[in-house]
């Protein structure tokens, strides 16, 4: 296209397509395409005929057939009379709550080890420092197989809560036992009237949102902020603290017990489970930290000096100057970490928890001997949680500067 | 150039689409027989103090190797965990499994494996410390349990504990060691896998005497080696090789009196040693004195289990039914004719 000068006078000849610049950008595509489409299908016809070879066919049959294997993290009714489709709903499920879980817990640790980085005390800073590179600079499996090693090795197996004069003693008035299978806490046990509880905290919640808005709207239309925190923690607590007690606490909280080889009742959470979420928790916030400095330290120096010169403390020039705008910046790069932490839960075996790698990819692929298939199956779950997870922050973030803007 | 393009892609499709027909070749070809074993074994595939693969499973390879090379040492051994077993295998990477694999209905046919025999008879088993003081397997309500991944015995245990009323905590583990760690360390209360594996890592441990194997047997576990389908002389010289150890056990043939038999009159004996007149083992492509080498190698079935998993191993497994039918066991190959 860089002789715009001349019309075509000669006729079209087909040595044209890669000597006159006017074609040869658009052939060369494609070609490329050509030869990529050849290698895709060569890929793929490569595979029918290897698998016929085996005499091995695709099916997706084995979903419905009864898996026979047991879980033992299992969100959802499963026995090992469920199908192996059941078994890879149960894997997904646990995944979904370590990535769940994982994230929420890497941006807490992440956004304070972040800006605590910037600390002007000297130790903070460094403290801080060494965190993110530790955590950083080694692999994540090993970090996954050291917490599990922390986990089982110096915690006391639940026998030894046994007797007259136990070796080990549960915590927090007799209501968390933390051994070398997990750690349990007391569960909830709802009880007639316990609806009208939930029911109560809800309006409470909705109370906030509305509170906190009508704050915002006074703040930008007379400059007064109002006290948000405060009126929120009273909003939320109260109202569903009173009702409780008025209509006679039917919340109870049941306590884990130790009856022969281990704690029954109460909430379990399995070392497995918190070796993985924390170790990937622990990795992922180090990362974040560093994107959580960059954004802050991008927004220019400028805008804290003239905050400090309106008078403004230094804690409210970070929530109200900097971190808005830095907000911009740091959440584009935390969902490429989200989706980091998501998929690196597939190291879960490595201490026995069960994720969907481990059921689908795991069990279920090596009873069956479908090892395309699960693997397909596995590859398309990983690929929609990453899509939908990246769309709603996507989404999240659009709406939000257009707002700042 | 054009040519060229289409040259490297024909060769790579014909590269590629290799077929496995002709093992027994592509073997010869390559000079050494790979064989995917246990990582990590005891009495069934391990590595000794001077580096040496040694084992039950081992010792077959080596027979399998000296049989058609007639050197036992042609041979690389692959450790392949359970759950990568049968991926491997089909995928080309081994030539043969023999990695104390449990032959069942699925596995032979929608694995599309072909099980060449059973070289074990072995059965499913729980290890406990003695101070937990449980005797029996119907003690175990509530236990955690330490279980490798992709095997029989995750089933089995499924199904025990379902049949017998009785609730556990499964801990997944993916291989002997790791298994052995958890349960040392305490996280699991009992270690469930082969019988004969619980033997010989019990042997293994620091105090053996501190640990315990239930006297109860909750399965069935036919272990041995196997091929893929698709190359039926593969297999049956894989099987051939099995039933000749077994057949030189009920003869008498041992790796030490093996070269005394030239003036038998048992006509099997020489057909399986290969000094009588018919040359039977041409049928499947292997030299006359195949067998010849392969009990040479190691010796017989029950010299490989004396060696391997009986009193000179130190693992003390009991022959019981893993004996020859002439002593009581079921052991029993068809004849070499």
């Amino acid at each position: 296209m860089s002789s715009p000068t001349l019309p075509p006078s000669e006729s079209f000849k087909f040595s044209m397509l890669l000597s006159d610049t006017r074609y040869r950008g658009m052939s060369l595509q494609v070609i490329t395409f050509i030869i990529f489409m050849a290698v895709f299908f060569w890929l793929v016809d490569n595979t029918i005929k290897n698998l016929a070879l085996l005499d091995k066919d695709v099916s997706f049959n084995f979903l419905w057939l009864r898996a026979g294997y047991d879980i033992n993290q299992r969100l959802i009714p499963y026995t090992s009379d469920s199908t192996h489709g059941m078994a890879a709903l149960v894997g997904i499920l646990n995944t979904l709550l370590v990535a769940f879980v994982g994230c929420i817990i890497a941006t807490v640790i992440g956004l304070f080890v972040g800006i605590l980085r910037l600390s002007k005390n000297w130790i903070v800073a460094k403290l801080m420092s060494a965190y993110i590179e530790g955590f950083r600079n080694v692999p994540v499996l090993l970090w996954i197989v050291m917490v599990f090693a922390l986990l089982t090795e110096f915690t006391p197996a639940p026998r030894a809560f046994k007797g007259a004069e136990p070796e080990a003693t549960m915590l927090f008035f007799e209501s968390v036992a933390i051994t070398n299978r997990g750690t349990y806490f007391p569960a909830p046990v709802l009880a007639e009237g316990a609806y009208w509880l939930l029911l109560c905290f809800g309006l409470s919640i909705v109370a906030v949102i509305y509170f906190i808005r009508y704050a915002n709207k006074q703040k930008k239309d007379t400059g007064k902020s109002l006290p948000t925190f405060w009126v929120s923690s009273v909003l939320i607590v109260f109202p569903t603290l009173i009702l409780f007690f008025a209509i006679g606490q039917p919340v109870s909280l049941e306590y884990p017990y130790l009856k022969g080889f281990n704690f029954k009742d109460g909430i379990h959470l399995r070392n497995s489970f918190l070796a993985l979420t924390l170790a990937l928790a622990f990795y992922t916030s180090a990362f974040i930290a560093e994107i959580v400095r960059a954004g802050i330290m991008a927004v220019s120096k400028g805008q804290s000096e003239a905050a400090a010169s309106l008078g403004l403390r230094p804690n409210k020039i970070m929530s109200l100057i900097i971190l808005p705008q830095a907000l911009r910046i740091i959440v584009p790069p935390l969902i490429s970490n989200y989706l980091n932490l998501t998929k690196n839960s597939s190291l879960a075996i490595a201490v026995g928890y069960m994720d969907v790698r481990g059921t689908l990819g795991g069990i279920t692929l090596n009873q069956t001997g479908r090892e395309l298939e699960s693997m397909l199956l596995l590859m398309g779950f990983y690929l929609a949680v990453s899509l939908l997870i990246s769309s709603f922050i996507n989404y999240f973030n659009r709406s939000f500067q257009i707002v700042v803007r | 150039m054009k040519k060229l393009f289409l040259g490297v892609l024909t060769a790579f499709a014909l590269a590629a689409g290799g077929t496995f027909a002709g093992t027994l070749d592509d073997v010869k070809a390559r000079g050494n027989l790979l064989c995917g074993v246990s990582t990590g074994a005891p009495g069934f595939a391990t590595v000794d103090d001077s580096g040496k693969d040694v084992g039950f499973d081992v010792d077959y390879c080596r027979a399998l190797a000296a049989a058609i090379f007639g050197d036992p040492m042609a041979v690389k051994f692959v450790g392949l965990t359970s759950a990568v077993r049968f991926t491997a295998l089909a995928a080309g990477e081994v030539d043969i499994l023999a990695r104390n694999t449990t032959w069942t209905y699925s596995r032979d046919t929608d694995l599309k494996q072909t099980f060449l025999g059973v070289n074990y008879y072995d059965g499913q088993g729980f290890m406990v410390k003695k101070e937990l003081g449980v005797k029996s397997t119907t003690e175990l309500d509530g236990a955690t349990v330490c279980i490798q991944v992709g095997t029989t015995t995750e089933l089995n245990l499924a199904d025990y504990f379902k049949e017998n009323g009785m609730s556990y905590e499964p801990v997944p583990t993916a291989d002997n060691a790791e298994s052995q760690q958890q349960y040392l360390a305490g996280a699991c209360d009992t270690y469930t896998t082969d019988a004969s594996a619980l033997h010989g890592t019990r042997v293994n441990l620091e105090n053996p005497d501190d640990h315990l194997v239930l006297p109860e047997i909750i399965s069935k576990e036919p272990l041995g080696p196997l091929v893929r389908h698709g190359d039926d002389n593969w297999a049956d010289i894989g099987r051939w090789v099995l039933n000749a150890l077994v057949i030189a056990e009920e003869k008498g043939i041992t790796k030490a009196n093996i070269d005394s038999w030239k003036d038998t009159k048992d006509a099997e004996i020489h057909r399986l040693l290969g000094t009588g007149d018919d040359d039977i083992l041409a049928m499947v492509g292997l030299p006359k004195n195949a067998m010849y080498n392969a009990i040479k190698a190691g010796g017989n079935y029950g010299e490989i289990f004396e060696n391997n998993l009986g009193a000179t191993s130190g693992i003390n497994i009991e022959r019981g039914v893993n004996a020859s039918w002439t002593k009581g066991g079921i052991l029993y190959s068809p004849p070499f004719r």
